[in-house]
């Protein structure tokens, strides 16, 4: 069964007199355990589109179903009962977290509000969960301010699986991290995916790092999807303008014998 | 008790806390240092100072002591400085929350407000407050703050507004944080902090606009106050001006701390902002 159906999806927004649509009439759908990258140029409403899905922002137009419901007709308890069956991970690693928050406390939120474990085996399931992203459990007591980029990002991803949720929404989620981390966040990823069958919407500017993930690839320009197909045939032969620019936009994407991706496609 | 220590690391926040915790020793152990009621007549009028051990400020025209003034003035200050500034920051907080929260016509409503009060000058509404209604010092503290809280209304709305749109909130929301949760354990207290350093500056206004209500013999007359002793002496400025030299010293030196302590707390606040 299809997990998620976005259908005719629109949100404009007026800034200074005038309109921007940044989305457009936007449809696509997610199965279970698949991950779609959704690329586009900067300010093509990528983020908008991610926002919308996670009910910070509220769409103009369109419907969205996710595992069966009316997503954007759920609100007040409903809704954030709910919400534990799609999580999302930030691009700033910092902005992210309260800067008051401690690894303990960033990971007790989701446990505590769904009351996933009870209160006695929290810690226990804080350290489990840290341990699952490749993190010493000593880490619990630390500051969210006192561990680095990439651990915070390693931090976000076990706050986002915390809930064993079905969808995980990826906003730019590896794009402020260190090239050389990238690939360990990513791989990371793909293994709790494996695990777990989570499904992604991993939103990205960079087509190399969706080529590392993906399974299909779906292209926005200016608000509208203008192309969707499986990962290999938008890279190597992409059809609209805008795909064939982000194509080109890394180079050697092509040609580079398939030495990274983590899936075996 | 991290915040004391980078407090303390600045010049400014340690010579700061120095003043106002001697400050705080005179006011609390005043009634010891000089027993018994500093306004009474306690010897000759118009001794000069340091020319009698009993009396080292000398006396005044009525012959009450100038330092058990001072020291028991200090009392009046901070207490009516703190309490004002508390007064106006508590209203101010309260106001600015409800107007970030809320938003529409309420945020509309009550900026209105604090426009207004932010537009008469808060000397003039005090003044006006105690004339008509009497001076004691319940109602000098009520019209110190209501001239005062339009300020941390202010910041701490525009604090509540940024703050609302960060990352962090979006993340609580995705959680399914409540939102009564997310407004007070993700925004109130990362709103806080500019709203309290900028406490420190509406206590030095407040302990001034106390002394200047004082001097205008608009102050409590049953307590002794700085700003009353300054109005004492003025009448015999030429002759005697040790009489409002005195307190005027012991005003500079506590807005001064008081200053330097806020200059500190807020640089104490932006080093751990900076913090990696
Ligand atoms: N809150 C907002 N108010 C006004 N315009 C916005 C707002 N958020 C985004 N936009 C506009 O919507 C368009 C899409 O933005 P965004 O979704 O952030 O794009 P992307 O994530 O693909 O870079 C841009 O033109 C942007 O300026
Ligand atoms: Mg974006």
């Amino acid at each position: 069964m299809t997990l998620l159906a976005i259908e005719n999806l629109s949100k404009r927004f007026s800034s200074g007199g005038r309109a921007v649509a940044a989305v457009g009439d936007v449809s696509l759908t997610l199965e279970p355990g698949e991950t779609l990258g959704l690329v586009g140029a900067s300010g093509s409403g990528k983020s908008t589109l991610a926002r919308i899905l996670m009910r910070l922002l509220p769409a103009d137009a369109g419907s969205i179903r996710f595992e069966g419901e009316d997503w954007l007709s759920l609100s007040g308890t409903d809704l954030r009962r709910h919400r534990a069956r799609m999580q999302m991970v930030f691009q700033d690693v910092l902005g992210a977290f309260n800067p008051r928050a401690t690894v303990a406390s960033v990971l007790d939120d989701p446990l505590r509000i769904h009351d996933i474990v009870p209160k006695a085996g929290r810690a226990q399931e804080i350290a489990a969960l840290l341990d699952r992203v490749g993190l010493p459990a000593s880490y619990a007591g630390r500051s969210i301010r006192e561990v680095s980029g990439g651990q915070r990002q390693r931090i976000a991803i076990a706050r986002a699986i915390a809930t064993k949720p079905s969808l995980i929404v990826l906003d730019e989620a590896v794009s402020a991290l260190d090239v050389s981390i990238r690939g360990r966040i990513l791989e990371l990823l793909v293994e709790l995916q494996e695990e777990r069958g989570i499904s992604y919407l991993f939103v990205s500017h960079d087509l190399a790092v969706l080529r590392a993930v993906s399974h299909r690839i779906a292209v926005m320009e200016a608000g509208r999807l203008v192309e969707t197909g499986p990962m290999r045939q938008v890279i190597e032969n992409p059809q609209s303008p805008a795909a064939k620019a982000l194509v080109n936009a890394v180079p050697r994407l092509v040609t580079q014998p398939t030495e990274g991706p983590f899936h075996d496609v | 008790m991290r915040l004391l220590r980078d407090l303390l690391r600045t010049p400014e926040g340690a010579i700061g806390l120095g003043i106002l915790a001697a400050l705080a020793l005179v006011a609390l152990f005043a009634p010891v240092l000089s027993p018994g009621d500093p306004l009474r007549i306690a010897g000759r009028a118009l001794l000069p100072p340091f020319t009698d051990p009993a009396f080292p400020l000398g006396t005044d025209r009525l012959g009450r002591d100038v330092l058990a003034g001072i020291l028991h003035g200090t009392r009046t200050s901070l207490a009516v400085g703190l309490a004002a500034a508390l007064a106006a920051i508590a209203i101010g907080l309260c106001v600015g929350l409800t107007a970030g929260f809320a938003g529409g016509l309420i945020d509309e409503g009550l900026m209105r407000v604090v426009d207004a009060f932010q537009i008469v000058p808060s000397f003039l509404l005090a003044l006006a407050f105690v004339s008509v209604i009497g001076a004691s010092v319940p109602v000098v503290v009520l019209a110190i703050a209501l001239g005062a809280w339009a300020d941390p209304a202010r910041l701490t709305r525009a604090q509540v507004l940024s703050i609302r749109e960060r990352d962090y909130v979006a993340s609580a929301r995705v959680i399914g944080m409540h939102p009564a949760e997310i407004a007070f354990r993700e925004i109130l207290p990362n709103a806080l902090p500019p709203v309290l350093a900028l406490s420190a500056i509406i206590v030095a206004a407040a302990i001034l606009t106390e002394a200047a209500l004082s001097f205008l013999g608009l102050g409590d007359p049953n307590v002794v106050t700085w700003g009353s002793m300054i109005a004492e002496g003025r009448n015999i400025l030429r002759s005697s001006p040790s009489l409002s030299i005195f307190p005027g010293i012991a005003l500079v030196i506590t807005v001064i701390g008081v200053y330097l302590f806020s200059e500190g707390l807020t640089k104490a606040f932006a080093g751990r902002r900076l913090e990696p």
